[in-house]
């Protein structure tokens, strides 16, 4: 096993020894001090392979699991899984050592949140580097599952369960359709590996399964990356503690489906489908994401809805940038990859702006108890220092210079007009909506961030509505911010340091086909005088009318949108579900046991009829046939008087008398068809039957000695004749075919090898003495019952006389 | 004479089925009972009937009858036998708690 996995596995081994730690050390110092080293070092560890990857080198790393069926962790360290792979341990460390001054020492059950923790780093980290197919769904649904249990950290409120109940389901409805578009994929290719597919992309897309694969593989991605409309869960999962907002939903989990979409862009890149459904549901979630971020009150539901219209709008690019794979090398190719680069850059500024974010409105919180930013206003004189990270974070949100996410913005506005004259699948006529919904809902990202901003530190101060003394947070909780946003800034003067080293080696592995010149983006703060700067210009202008003006239309805009959630449609459809499952067991769960038998009996004659029918099997053949007596035939019509007598009696007696007389004519037959023992055994069994009936029936209702005739039923009438009609079918069809001897000539040895003349007997006891023996137990049994059954009567008669 | 048989055996489970849908508990116990003897009946006819004679190694004679289905049934009894007498005891008992045979009656808790 090499060093790579040694690091790889470092969060889930050392999750194991978290408890002891609690145990032993919590009293004298944070534990998080101890989980902070995990991922540090493993940030470090990945740093050294910068260089080489840059270089344009990949290493690939295999531990053999179930040799047998090729199921082998295969690990592949190339440019897009170290982006991943810095930024989840890089943000991780960072994280954890908020978390340290979040979390109270005393009050939180802190075992349980690092060993969450760390299961998550693992299982994100193993994501990321996977190349087998089905051991990166495995961590996938580890993904889920941890941030379930994170979710629901303070278990003991409604709402947190509520929330994790609901972020697994959607997010387990998504990672099983990936499941099965995986296994398509294998299908397709008989290769797990990704690299491999890629190798190969012929075979996968002239396939019939190509289409639907994708389909299932961008369910997968579309339900993790909160796009619209699998988004509902994010805003629920804010019950978590802030941290865990901070780190798995906005900087790493919600980004795992937009590195399984730019992970298969070289797979299913190229198709107008993919196209379509990946830029255009990018495009739609960036809208609807920053329009109903504006009405949320609640500044995480804001930042919730904020990151989900964020990871659109990069969602967005990875399918305008899939059009550099449709053109191939060229001109027109090179203009999209430029695409795929802005998603990379944006989505590593999403992680740096978004997790300061999280982290000051958790320091808010934390400080003067209040999240609403009704209650809030005014906090810039007492949090100057928060203030600042907080603009830094929010204006480059918003778009603007110095920051960088005005870089990104500007190359988005770029290549959405770039995608607007790209004159194929039918953009020429509706292209021009890119552009539009781009704007608009940059517009609205402005005035959110403002109101964010401004709406918490500008304004009247009111401490009388605020439940703690505000101070400044301590250092050591600013620090992660601080860092996150001296790199917000960082990144706007230096983009390019970041570009040549990480961004450019994972362009190359999601668009593996393009030549080397391609790659080459210069990233500029000034870019010339062009639309992007016209439109940037606007979103401000417009951006501040509206925020000056927001005492008039937001309001109404928060009341007239209440009923048209998506969440009213999640809550309406679930507990539909379940009426609807509750309504359908109770109709036909009904508790009584003749509905039961009519289900049981009308299987039997469909399936059985049905196939005899179907398969041609009614063949009679009467040649092998006995001859008939007028005895045979007296005793049958005898059987059916007593059987019918038995089905009309009105009276008790009658019928039970009726049923022996049925009985005795069964021995008759015994004795007509040459079986000896059996009358007399039958003769014997059915005068202790009739006895029994008797005996039992005597003590039963004195009112009712008389049963009232048998009710006519139609449906009982029709199911009892296609019984009867199906078993005699049966009978008379398998009568005629003796496939083979049978066996008895055998038995006739009877003297030979057992030393008895009666064959029958010789069976029972000697040839098939197994059967007797658990007959004799089943007697024993019965016996046994019986007693119990009439002992525990008389004992609890007993207790009721004692009473 | 095989034909008729598995004629009267049909006749017979018809009886049996009707009887077992209707909602007295007695009644059902009585069609089991003529479900059962049907059984036996349709199992000594596939044996084949009225050839040679009974299984009896002192018959001085060329062929036996079947004896396989002729042991098979003897058990058949004897288990159906246990069965009926546990099953009288246990509507016996069902009455005596419940006061009733009426099948529909017996249904148990709705919210269970």
């Amino acid at each position: 096993m090499s060093i790579f996995y040694t690091f790889m596995f470092l969060p889930i081994i050392s999750a194991i020894f978290i408890p002891l730690l609690y145990k032993y050390l919590n009293r004298l110092v944070h534990i998080g001090w101890f989980v902070s080293l995990v991922p540090l070092s493993i940030f470090i560890y990945l740093l050294q392979y910068i260089p080489d990857v840059a270089a344009g080198d990949t290493y690939k790393y295999t531990i053999s699991w179930i040799p047998s069926l090729d199921m082998n962790i295969i690990s592949y360290v190339d440019g897009l899984s170290l982006l991943f792979g810095l930024l989840i341990t890089g943000v991780g460390t960072l994280v954890i050592i908020y978390s340290i001054f979040y979390m109270s020492k005393i009050r939180e059950a802190l075992h349980n949140f690092y060993i969450y923790l760390l299961m998550f780093m693992g299982a994100m980290l193993g994501l990321v580097f996977s190349d087998h197919l089905l051991v990166l769904y495995g961590f996938w649904e580890l993904t889920s599952v941890s941030s379930f249990l994170l979710i629901s950290y303070w278990y003991e409120r409604k709402s947190s369960r509520q929330g994790a109940l609901k972020a697994l389901l959607i997010t387990v409805l998504g990672g099983f359709g990936m499941l099965a578009g995986f296994i398509m994929m294998i299908m397709m290719t008989d290769t797990y590996s990704i690299r491999e597919m890629i190798a190969n992309l012929d075979v996968i897309q002239n396939h019939t399964l190509f289409i639907p694969a994708m389909l299932c593989v961008l369910l997968g991605a579309f339900t993790k990356s909160a796009q619209f409309p699998f988004g509902i869960w994010l805003p629920d999962a804010m019950e978590a503690p802030t941290p865990v907002s901070s780190y798995l939903h906005s900087a790493t989990m919600v980004k795992a489906g937009i590195y399984l979409v730019a992970r298969m862009t070289p797979v299913f890149g190229g198709n107008s489908v993919w196209f379509w459904l990946v830029a255009g549901i990018g495009i739609i979630t960036l809208l609807y994401g920053s329009l109903t971020a504006l009405r949320q009150t609640d500044l995480k539901a804001m930042l919730a809805y904020s990151t989900i219209s964020q990871l659109g709008l990069i969602m967005c690019l990875l399918g305008i940038g899939s059009l550099a794979v449709y053109f191939g090398p060229g001109e027109s190719g090179t203009v999209f990859t430029v695409a795929t680069f802005a998603a990379l850059f944006h989505l590593f500024n999403h992680s740096t702006f978004k997790g300061t974010l999280f982290m000051v409105v958790g320091i808010i919180d934390h400080e003067t108890g209040r999240r609403d930013i009704r209650y809030l206003g005014g906090l810039m004189q007492v949090m100057p220092i928060t203030f600042t990270i907080a603009l830094i974070g929010g204006l480059s949100m918003a778009g603007l210079p110095p920051f960088n996410g005005f870089l990104s913005k500007e190359m988005f506005f770029a290549a959405v007009n770039d995608v607007s004259q790209a004159g194929i699948f039918g953009l020429s006529n509706i292209g021009i909506m890119f552009p539009i919904i781009a704007w608009v809902a940059s517009i609205f990202t402005f005035v959110y961030c403002m109101i964010f901003v401004f709406k918490t530190f500008g304004g009247q101060y009111r401490p009388e509505k605020l439940t703690r003394k505000v101070h400044e947070a301590p250092w050591g909780m600013l620090f992660s911010p601080i860092i996150l946003g001296l790199l917000v800034i960082f990144i706007f003067f230096f983009p390019n340091v970041l570009g040549k080293y990480i961004l450019t080696p994972a362009l190359t592995s999601i668009l593996p086909m393009m030549p080397i010149s391609s790659y080459d983006v210069k990233i500029s703060a000034w870019h010339g005088l062009n639309m992007e700067l016209v439109m940037t210009i606007g979103v401000i202008a417009i951006g501040i009318l509206l925020f000056k003006t927001t005492k008039r239309w937001l309001q109404a805009l928060r009341n007239h949108t209440q009923g048209l959630t998506l969440n009213h449609l999640y809550n309406e459809g679930l507990s539909g579900m379940e009426r609807f499952s509750v309504s359908l067991t109770n109709r036909y769960m009904t508790g009584s046991l003749r509905h039961y038998l009519i289900y049981i009996f009308s299987f039997f004659v469909i399936v059985l009829l049905g196939s005899l029918l179907l398969f041609h099997g009614i063949q009679f053949d009467f040649a092998s046939n006995s001859a008939i007596s007028i005895f045979d035939v007296g005793l049958v019509l005898g059987m059916i008087i007593a059987a019918l007598t038995v089905l009309f009696a009105s009276n008790r007696i009658m019928a039970i008398v009726a049923l022996g007389a049925l009985g005795y004519m069964v021995s008759m037959f015994f004795v007509i068809f040459l079986a000896p023992d059996l009358a007399l055994t039958q003769m014997v069994v059915e005068t202790v039957t009739t006895v029994l009936f008797l005996l039992c029936f005597y003590h039963l209702p004195k009112l009712k000695k008389s049963i009232e005739r048998i009710p006519f039923k139609l449906t009982n009438l029709i199911i009892s004749i296609a019984m009867g009609l199906t078993v005699t079918l049966l009978g008379l069809s398998a009568n005629g075919h003796k496939l083979f001897e049978p066996i008895t000539s055998f038995f006739e040895n009877a003297y030979e090898l057992a030393g008895a003349k009666n064959i029958v007997n010789a069976i029972l006891v000697d040839f098939r003495g197994f059967d007797t023996m658990l007959e004799i137990s089943v007697l024993a049994i019965a016996g046994l019952g019986v007693y119990i059954l009439v002992h525990q009567r008389s004992k609890r008669r007993e207790q009721r006389e004692t009473e | 004479m095989e034909t008729l048989m598995v004629i009267l055996v049909g006749i017979l489970i018809s009886i049996g089925t009707y009887l077992i849908l209707s909602k007295q508990l007695l009644r059902i116990v009585l069609g089991t009972s003529i479900v059962s003897h049907a059984v036996n009946l349709l199992l000594i006819t596939s044996g084949g009937l009225k050839t040679g004679s009974a299984p009896l190694l002192g018959e001085k004679t060329a062929g036996f009858t079947d004896a396989i289905p002729q042991a098979l049934i003897l058990t058949a009894i004897v288990i159906n036998f246990a069965v009926t007498a546990l099953v009288l005891v246990l509507c016996y008992r069902a009455y005596q708690s419940f006061g009733t045979d009426d099948m529909e009656q017996l249904r148990g808790n709705e919210h269970e």
